[in-house]
């Protein structure tokens, strides 16, 4: 067991700086040698309503957050009234005189009040914009926190703008020596600063950014919208050191295609996007699939449909992701669920785009592509990426060919792809049916032959798709069945299951289309119980399962609030055999 | 030496008796050709439509796409590959219909691409109905009534958002046609062409006749195109005029194209640069940003 497992709460209102205080802290925590896993959670706006930052942190490795918070860091009286009842009965909270709130309600709670005057602090040394910082460092004092950490953090986020950093960090320390005259020590075990190897702070979809980029995938094409933007930021920030081509494009139907153009010219390309994006992204898809363009997609879901909640999460779309677009080509569908993972998988759905020249979408979601990890460095193994291309023939390996025929029939339904720009080369790529030779042809046979050794292509994926990880005992009552970002919550209810004495394991599904058939067949031979968890309304991979091999559950757990699945949540609904 | 049979291919058109992509078909070799370049050193782009079956019926390299998305798919490849002349040929409905955002963007993006588009003022694969350049009254399929809306003015639209190189052709003015397809393969960013299309099966109003009675040349009334109110004016000329200038409307060389303003392609073609060969630190740069 953990000796130590603390769950922090930073709010306040949009605007107020809670996103650059949560990710900040999380790296400060980081630093200080313990794991950590923070999740944000954000309204629709840019200024107003309620956002908060929740940040865990242990000795031992973490893999989902707990809605019990002991630290409450309040900006606004909201912050308290919204989160009193996540509080642990002897939890603290920590908020400037200055904010109104109902002093009784909280005595009511079992918590503990703290009020020191963190305010006149900021705008002693600053602004009132800083009793962020404040807040951070008082806290870091109440929990035992080597406040270096922070002031490490502060110099970080502020760079070159040393006057602000310089201000931060006063703010820091005057209200970290305020908390020694009372609170300092308060929470107990203190997060003391820990031998660890360096670790780093990520998200999902910054790792799958990093994998692509180290995948030789040199092109992007992307619209923004919320949650799948920080791909394309992250693509564009790093566009003139690496020698990318990065185009923000007018809207998602030129970002595909622009995409599919790139790819034709012989780059590796992908977009990113999330569910109302890729609506419009459809056809697009369908043109790569027809063509046999590579072309990958980062698929970052949020609820829908049309807007839904805009800065929320959700995993619905996993159906559409499978079932995009008219008629019949194939695809690959893919739905890494940690960072190192996302960051495999953007290396592995380029080579799997060039070898199988189809579309591959990388399935993620918001909570997936802001939850924050603390993973050890070396998990990331930069220096030995392997690339590859499939059968792509460029320049001189055009030399010796007569007669070149893109579209030629074989086996194994891939055909030889030819870089533009050789003599021996020149074809047609067309999205229109089309003989071998790649011209327009509307033949009954030239048909069926041609869809034939299309879908021939998803056969031989379907041989390479991973079966789902299995995850606790070998012989269980019950088996939870979970999928993509999930993994995190679903493997912690497991856990404290069996802890409690009950009887539970899991299987996890990452390679989801084409369905690894078989390996899942194998997989739940002999659970007894199966249970589906969920982040969507309907059990859409359960729905999935039961398609492809016949299995159906026997409970689903569905969670489609917008926010993402807990622990807890799972255990309130968990029917036990 | 280039010829323009080397473009030819096996594929015989499926285009009517008449039609106005004969003449932009051979306008298109012959410029090629001229220009010097062989099949391979040049990316045909189309859309959907019965002039964006161009490519089909040529031995070049092609790309023939979706209707409406022919400027993306371009451009893609242009980023990828900008030592490629690419030229993209595509109809009114898909240039300015199905594909009108593409194209706004495309002209204040200043993309290097030669845009030929065959304006026949009609939706002619799908058999008859009216087009964004169909003049107002006119009856089709979806306008029994007559057209209720204004035809786009193309070239006004580009010139107004900073279009650098604005033309306009005619299908049976081969030399002319070829002439400006050179000019546009020439130009630094997006070269647009107008190309007045008879459709000799859906739109037998605006027959051969019909333009020769309107169409005349600018350079034969001493028209500068370096004068973009000048040219603003001739664009405006026609829809709704009975003149239709021909030739360089607007030509401003003067400004980058997209593509030489990205950092990446200093070193040559995004195509032609290797994969990441790069030394330890810069990887180990890349974590960092997360410790």
């Amino acid at each position: 067991m953990a000796k130590i497992d603390l769950t922090f709460r930073i709010g306040g209102e949009a605007g107020q700086g809670v996103e650059s205080s949560g990710a900040g802290f999380a790296k400060a925590l980081a630093r200080a040698g313990l794991h950590v896993f923070a999740v944000p959670s954000y309204y629709s706006r840019i200024r107003g309503g309620h956002n908060h930052y929740t940040l865990r942190v242990s000795d031992e490795p973490l893999e989902a957050i707990s809605e019990r918070v002991k630290v409450l860091l309040a900006i606004n009286g909201e912050c308290v009234s919204r989160h009193l009842d996540a509080m642990v009965p002897n939890g603290v909270i920590i908020v400037d005189p200055s904010v109104d709130l109902d002093e009784d309600a909280v005595a009511a709670s079992g918590a503990r009040l703290l009020r020191p005057d963190l305010l006149s602090i900021a705008e002693a040394h600053g602004g009132k914009v800083m009793l962020n910082t404040a807040l951070l460092a008082y806290a870091a004092a109440v929990t035992g926190l080597d406040l270096g950490h922070i002031f490490g953090v502060i110099r970080d986020n502020f760079g070159k703008r040393k006057s602000i950093a310089d201000a931060n960090i006063q703010v820091a320390q005057a209200a970290y020596d305020l908390a020694q005259s009372g609170h300092a020590g308060l929470v107990q075990p203190p997060l003391r600063t820990q031998s660890a190897p360096v670790r780093v702070v990520i998200d999902a979809s910054h790792a799958f950014a990093m994998g692509a980029l180290m995948a030789g995938c040199k092109f992007m094409a992307g619209y923004p919208m919320t949650p799948a933007t920080s791909v394309l930021e992250y693509y564009a920030k790093h566009a003139d050191d690496w020698g990318l081509v990065v185009k923000h494009a007018e809207d998602e139907l030129a970002a595909i295609n622009m995409c599919i153009g790139a790819a034709h010219a012989g780059v590796r390309a992908m977009t990113s996007t999330s569910g109302g994006g890729f609506d419009l992204m459809a056809e697009g898809l369908s043109l790569a699939g027809m063509a046999e363009i590579p072309v990958v997609v980062y698929l970052c879901q949020r609820p829908g449909p049309a807007t839904g909640l805009a800065t929320r999460t959700a995993q619905a779309d996993l159906l559409m992701a499978i079932h995009a677009s008219h008629g019949e080509y194939p695809r690959i569908v893919l739905a890494p669920h940690t960072p190192q993972e996302a960051y495999a998988c953007g290396i592995r759905a380029h080579n799997l785009a060039d070898r199988y020249q189809c579309p591959v979408i990388v399935l993620s979601d918001q909570y997936n592509a802001t939850s924050l990890w603390s993973i050890e460095a070396d998990a990331f193994d930069l220096e030995r990426v392997t690339i590859e291309r499939g059968a792509l023939i460029q320049g001189q390996a055009l030399d010796g060919i007569e007669s070149y025929r893109r579209y030629a029939l074989s086996d194994d339904g891939i055909s030889p792809r030819a870089v533009p720009g050789h003599a021996n080369g020149v074809y047609l790529a067309t999205g229109n049916e089309h003989g071998e030779d790649g011209h327009l042809n509307e033949e009954p046979d030239v048909a069926v032959a041609m869809l034939d050794k299309r879908m021939t292509k998803l056969e031989m994926v379907r041989s390479e798709m991973r079966p789902p990880l299995a995850l606790g005992p070998e012989d269980a009552k019950v088996t939870l069945l979970s999928w993509g970002s999930s993994v995190g919550p679903v493997h912690e209810a497991m856990l404290q299951v069996n802890r409690g004495g009950g009887s539970v394991n899991m299987r996890h599904w990452v390679d989801l289309w084409p369905f690894p058939e078989e390996g899942s067949q194998a997989a739940l031979d002999g659970a007894r119980r199966l249970v589906a968890v969920e982040g969507n309304g309907t059990g859409q991979f359960a729905n999935l399962l039961a398609a492809q091999t016949g299995i159906r559950v026997d409970q689903r757990i569905l969670k489609y609030d917008g926010r993402g699945l807990t622990p807890a949540f799972i255990l309130r609904h968990l029917e036990e055999a | 030496m280039v010829s323009h049979r080397d473009y030819s291919n096996e594929v015989r058109p499926t285009w009517c008796p008449g039609c106005g992509n004969y003449g932009i078909w051979n306008a298109i070799k012959r410029a090629l050709a001229q220009a010097g370049l062989a099949p391979h050193q040049v990316m045909m782009v189309t859309g959907i439509g019965c002039g964006s079956k161009m490519n089909d019926y040529l031995h070049i390299n092609g790309l023939h796409t979706l209707h409406g998305r022919t400027l993306a798919l371009a451009s893609g490849f242009r980023l990828a590959n900008h030592e490629m002349p690419v030229i993209a040929v595509h109809g009114d409905g898909d240039a300015w219909g199905e594909g009108g955002n593409h194209f706004l963007h495309a002209v204040r993006r200043n993309i290097g691409l030669v845009d030929l588009v065959e304006n026949n003022h009609i939706y002619a694969l799908t058999k008859g109905q009216y087009s964004p350049t169909t003049h107002q009254g006119i009856v089709t399929k979806t306008s029994p009534q007559g057209a209720l809306e204004q035809p786009l003015h193309p070239l006004a639209v580009a010139i107004t958002q900073g279009a650098t190189f604005v033309a306009r052709g005619f299908s049976l003015d081969i030399a002319g046609l070829s002439g400006l397809i050179i000019a546009a393969l020439n130009h630094r960013g997006y070269a647009l062409i107008d190309v007045m299309q008879v459709c000799a099966t859906f739109n037998r109003r605006m027959n051969y006749d019909w333009y020769r009675q309107r169409v005349y040349k600018l350079e034969d009334e001493g028209h500068d195109p370096s004068d973009r109110m000048a040219a603003l004016a001739k664009a405006l000329e026609y829809p709704g005029g009975e003149r239709i200038a021909s030739g360089i409307l607007y030509q401003d060389a003067s400004q980058p194209a997209y593509e030489e303003q990205l950092a990446a392609l200093g070193a040559g073609s995004l195509v032609s640069q290797p994969y990441a060969t790069r030394p330890a630190d810069d990887y180990h740069q890349l974590i960092a940003e997360y410790t």
